[in-house]
């Protein structure tokens, strides 16, 4: 299938003198995580699909300092920002759109006050306004009628205040959209946040990802949808844990439009 | 002798509210150690807030229950107080119920104190029960064994014994009034639509006893609200002044947005100029920069009134995903070590005549442990529930950062995460020339 993706570089761009309507942003997860490049894939399809005229940075991409920030090491979060900045503003890139909500936050908020000012936008929002303009549409497809549970990413939700677009999207396939009992502001973290992802928890009684898989388990969804990499790969932990991974899928809403598709 | 009751009040009125403005610097001066942060812009958005978290209280009621009770208590508190002006000016001026001149005006306002007071009463036993008898999971939480638990209490108490002081002062005052043929300068004044049923004790009572029993009641009641209000500088209870200027000097920004340190970026800028030399003497009057916060000192002082306006409430550790699955972080417990560190500091130096004198202790270790800090998943949980938006995640990174970038003390995978960020641009070991590679993977 992969011959059929298009994804031009920001060089190449340059190089035939053309500016993209957008630069997508990868991330590392989604570069490199197995898991997360197929929801990479996935978006790509769409943006495919859809004509956007989208362009990665490739190989001139570097980690955008999110974890380290988190960790307390801001001279690396700052050397991260500053030659991201660099490259960004080489390039002129006006707007930018990314699957990870660790990425969008840092990129949107802690990017402009070091010379990196961009209209940054989530994935979901940016599939909701390629929806609104009749750029792309939906049909249910295999979704119809599915019991989906969307688990808010707290860089996307809490950070950002962005709960509309994700569940926008998942209304759009048809399907039944089930609210968990702690959601929007009061959902509860995957447990990847805050550097987390790449360290062990502190003695505790329980794993914060299995807290939440049961939060989700608990409205007997078929499909879990996520909107972040990370939280990704924790609830689907989560439902490994629980032996559920036959019975629900987690995906994030890119994978269910560009599936709903057949893309 | 006329004068003696009056000019016994002014010096309790004079006393109390002495000895509270004398604590109210105290608290002034310990906020100021913190470190300098602008919270002056976006006035419009800043009262707004204040408007609308503190004097709206938006926030409480996201917990109904808890929320609604509060309300009860807060209005009864803050419209109650117009008793207090009346009760002031006739202990000044030896008047009897100054304002009964307002007529129906006068029978409103005491009518709705009475049901106001009679409701606080009832709110405070239901949070006597929730606190005591329920044992909901925040109030019975290892943060708050000893003085903090016994301060909650102390708080309710207080609450029953002014509000039946208030009660008890209506009930004997109604009887006086309606003695046949008067007694003394006791005049129908007021409407007394909860005392009135209380005043039924008083038949068959000598009229003098009744009136030593309001008399009592009156002098308790002033002389009670007079210790709370001292009682609230050693207390979690200074929530009551401080929610309002601790909402309006509260962050604005979307709480992804994690403040960057402008000492690094000088530093990380200068890193990155070509034409700057490596070499160059710092000037001699450079101080060294401290990175993050160990101490109390070195957070801000909004971080430091936030602390003090923390009334321990626990939401904030109720919604925390570490605290909720059994890691030691707390972030009420963040709230209450600053403060008590922040109080040992000020009590240091008030002994030191005004300066802090070493004492080998940090915030950071002594009060405050790594593996809290550690535990944190920066999912803002804590700041969205605070119902007065209290930061206890400001707080947590900057100690992280003082642990990282002062003492190189993160968790050994932290560090291997950091390595390869700063070798190969990813947090795991992949090079980034091969960030492309997922095009033509299948």
């Amino acid at each position: 299938m992969s011959e059929n993706l298009v994804v031009p570089t920001m060089a190449e761009m340059l190089a035939q003198g053309k500016q993209p309507e957008v630069l997508f942003w990868v991330g590392c997860a989604g570069s490199f995580d197995d898991r997360a490049k197929k929801i990479t894939k996935a978006f790509v399809k769409i943006l495919n699909r859809a004509n956007v005229s989208f362009a990665v940075l490739g190989a001139e991409e570097s980690c955008t300092g999110d974890p380290a920030k988190r960790a307390g090491n801001e001279f690396l979060f700052q050397m991260q920002a500053m030659m991201n900045i660099e490259v960004l503003n080489a390039y002129e890139a006006k707007k930018i759109v990314t699957a990870c909500p660790h990425c969008f936050n840092t990129l949107k908020n802690e990017y402009p006050e070091l010379g990196g000012q961009y209209e940054v936008v989530h994935h979901t929002q940016f599939l909701k306004s390629l929806l609104d303009d009749d750029r792309l549409t939906i049909e249910g497809g295999q979704f119809k009628g599915k019991r989906i549970t969307f688990h808010d990413p707290c860089y996307l939700g809490r950070a950002n205040n962005i709960y509309e677009a994700p569940r926008d999207l998942i209304m759009k396939l048809d399907a039944e959209l089930l609210e968990m009992k702690r959601s929007k502001a009061n959902g509860l973290c995957c447990g990847a946040g805050g550097a987390q992802m790449f360290k062990d928890a502190e003695p505790g009684n329980k794993e914060i990802n299995i807290e939440r898989t049961e939060d989700a388990l608990e409205v007997k969804p078929d499909i879990i949808a996520a909107g972040c990499p990370f939280c990704n790969t924790m609830m689907t932990d989560g439902v490994k844990n629980k032996e559920k991974e036959s019975e629900v899928k987690v995906m994030d809403i890119a994978e269910l439009i560009a599936n709903a598709q057949d893309l | 002798m006329h004068y003696l009751d009056n000019i016994l009040f002014a010096i309790l009125l004079l006393l109390g509210v002495g000895y509270f403005t004398l604590n109210c610097k105290k608290i002034l001066r310990n906020i100021r150690l913190g470190k300098e942060v602008n919270r002056s812009d976006r006035k419009g958005d800043r009262w707004k807030n204040m408007a609308m978290i503190a004097l709206g209280q938006s926030k409480m009621v996201k917990r109904p229950v808890a929320g609604i009770l509060h309300i009860i208590v807060y209005v009864g508190f803050v419209v109650i107080n117009i008793e207090v002006l009346e009760i002031i000016i006739d202990g000044l001026f030896g008047t009897h119920r100054v304002f009964s001149f307002l007529g129906p005006v006068y029978n409103v306002l005491i009518g709705s104190f009475e049901i106001l007071a009679f409701l606080v009463l009832v709110a405070v036993i239901i949070f006597y029960i929730r606190r005591n008898i329920i044992n909901l999971k925040r109030f019975v939480h290892s943060d708050l064994k000893g003085w903090p638990k016994s301060d909650g209490n102390i708080i309710l108490y207080f609450e029953v014994v002014l509000m039946t002081l208030f009660l008890t002062m209506n009930a004997a005052d109604f009887h006086l009034q309606n003695v046949s043929g008067g007694f003394m300068h006791f005049h129908t004044a007021g409407s007394f639509p909860i005392s009135q049923y209380i005043a039924v004790l008083f038949e068959g009572v000598p009229n003098a006893t009744v009136y030593v029993i309001e008399r009592a009641a009156w002098w308790l009641h002033i002389a009670g609200i007079l210790v709370f209000l001292n009682y609230l500088y050693f207390s979690k209870h200074l929530h009551i002044l401080l929610a309002f200027p601790n909402t309006y000097f509260a962050d604005l920004n979307p709480k992804g947005q994690f403040e960057n340190l402008e000492a690094v970026t000088n530093e990380v800028k200068l890193m990155m100029d070509p034409n700057a030399d490596p070499y160059a003497a710092a000037p001699a009057d450079a101080v060294p920069t401290k990175f993050g916060a160990s101490d109390v000192q070195d957070l801000n002082w909004v971080q430091l009134l936030n602390a003090y306006t923390c009334t321990e409430c626990g939401r904030c550790t109720s919604a925390c995903p570490a605290n909720q699955t059994g890691k030691k972080l707390s972030p009420r417990k963040i709230m209450m070590d600053t403060r008590d560190r922040m109080e040992e500091v000020g009590k240091n130096i008030d002994a030191n005549k005004g300066v802090f004198i070493p004492d080998n202790k940090t915030l950071l270790n002594d009060y405050i442990t790594a593996e809290e800090l550690w535990a944190c998943t920066t999912c803002n949980a804590c700041v969205e529930e605070c119902p007065v938006n209290i930061s206890p995640l400001s707080i947590i990174m900057e100690m992280r950062q003082y642990l990282v970038m002062e003492q190189s003390a993160a968790p050994m995978p932290l560090n291997a995460m950091m390595t390869n960020i700063e070798n190969n641009g990813a947090p795991w070991q992949y090079s980034q020339q091969d960030r492309l590679n997922w095009k033509d993977e299948n």
